[in-house]
């Protein structure tokens, strides 16, 4: 079973609508410690969603499951939380789950909405199938800036070329929204499920 | 690469896809997520539901749109009519909605834009304008489906919302909707040198060219309805005429 972590912010039903469509059995919740797999959703300011995280628990437990292995998925604000912090209003700690820092998108005009074309710079178990580049459906204005260019997996451009796809063991995330953007997008999901070892249609 | 983007729209009535010509004479053209979810499929990049049911109380029917659309439909989708207030708004994107139109109620209290965008954020706030040509040649925003004028210059009122937080303008020309005689080029054009966001020309489409001269316009967007609905043109057909014309589409996988 897939846990979508819910702290009271985003796209929780989008995600769970599209990894029904993909064939995965999912559950919204406050508690992911039993979950095979997480996915870590997100919409909003980053400071505030850490506190919500802080709050209820759910950030130590993503940072305990992430340590044992667990496969998890940060998509939109919810990769940029895995980072160790951002300077989004106030600024914030992250949970440290990956190496780097989040910061202001380098372009004229904010926020990035819209499809915007992924360039895979290597492969990788979330975008197995994608090949070389394929488009997605991007909402944001801060950008994840990793330390390990290991980390990276796929890069959009707007303004500035950035990182929107990373992958570190079972740790993964992207910026834009899979479960908005389509075939292409459910596909990924799809991949995600798969290492969750969840049923998949 | 930034993508133009293709939008076919769904105006619901009693739950029903309908389009009417200038808002009168109302066909019907299907189940709207059965529809919505065949136009993902063929490589809409986005879609709109605009509830026109003539009731006092929609908001349920909007929330419930947004709930059975977030089944079937995995592209970004706005909703719009019945909302009037943040808890409705609220609800619709928690319902799996991305965006939510407004029109009627921010010309009645143009605040409400300012409140959708400090608690969701301007991406999640589409101004949907109205508008008619005046005499004089200006335009002027319209409310009740193009019956009731409201004193409003269009421009001005699609640059007053982009201040108080829109994060796009879907913007009707009421003298063109439903005559399939093109998009008011002039005033897309007007709206999309005005304001600093996407504007999503909307109202008149009869073939793929109108959708190039809206592109050429300076819209970001193109909305059709009835083009799509009757089958008259297909989306990859449009978004293979735009592509040819030099704009940027989404390439679509063939994955299932």
């Amino acid at each position: 079973m897939i846990a979508i972590a819910d702290y009271g912010m985003g796209n929780r039903r989008s995600v769970e609508k599209a990894l029904a469509h993909v064939g995965a059995e999912s559950v919204i919740t406050t508690d992911v410690r039993d979950a095979s797999a997480i996915i870590l959703p997100g919409v909003g300011a980053f400071p505030e969603a850490m506190r919500h995280l802080e709050r209820s628990g759910l950030g130590e437990q993503l940072k305990e499951r992430a340590a044992a292995g667990v496969p998890l998925l940060g998509i939109c604000l919810g990769m940029q939380l895995l980072f160790e912090s951002s300077t989004e209003h106030e600024g914030a700690e992250g949970l440290g789950i990956l190496p780097g820092t989040v910061t202001k998108l380098e372009s004229p005009r904010l926020p990035h909405i819209g499809w915007n074309l992924v360039t895979f710079a290597r492969e990788s178990a979330l975008t197995e199938g994608l090949g070389e580049a394929a488009p997605f459906y991007h909402v944001h204005s801060f950008a994840c800036r990793p330390s390990d260019a290991s980390d990276v997996v796929g890069t959009s451009e707007y303004g500035e070329r950035f990182v929107s796809v990373v992958e570190r063991d079972n740790v993964m995330a992207a910026q834009f929204h899979p479960e908005k953007s389509s075939t292409d997008g459910l596909q990924m999901l799809k991949n995600f499920a798969a290492l969750a070892a969840v049923p998949v249609a | 690469m930034h993508y133009k983007r293709v939008i076919p729209c769904m105006d619901v009535d009693n739950g029903r896809v309908v389009k009417g010509t200038k808002f009168i004479d109302i066909r019907d053209a299907g189940d709207p997520v059965e529809l919505a979810a065949h136009y993902d499929a063929q490589g809409a990049d986005e879609l709109i539901f605009l509830d026109i049911t003539a009731t006092s109380d929609k908001r349920a029917t909007v929330v419930e749109l947004a709930r059975r659309a977030a089944d079937d439909v995995f592209v970004p989708f706005t909703i719009g009519g019945g909302v009037r207030q943040v808890q409705d708004a609220h609800d619709v994107l928690d319902a799996g909605a991305d965006k939510v139109s407004i029109n009627s109620a921010a010309l009645a209290r143009p605040e409400l834009i300012d409140e959708l965008a400090t608690v969701f954020g301007a991406q999640c706030v589409v101004l949907a304008i109205d508008a008619k040509r005046r005499p004089d040649g200006s335009y002027e925003a319209f409310v009740a489906g193009g019956r009731t004028p409201t004193g409003k210059d269009a421009v001005e009122w699609a640059k007053e919302g982009v201040e108080r937080g829109a994060g796009e303008i879907l913007l009707t020309s009421m003298d063109r909707d439903g005559t399939k005689d093109g998009y008011e080029l002039t005033l897309t054009q007007r709206i999309s040198q005005g304001v600093d966001v996407p504007v999503i020309a909307s109202g008149g489409v009869g073939e793929p060219q109108h959708l190039i001269d809206g592109l050429a316009a300076g819209a970001d967007a193109v909305l059709a309805a009835s083009i799509f609905h009757y089958g008259s043109h297909t989306i990859p057909e449009v978004k293979d005429a735009l592509r040819n014309a030099g704009f940027p589409m989404r390439p679509i996988s063939a994955r299932a």
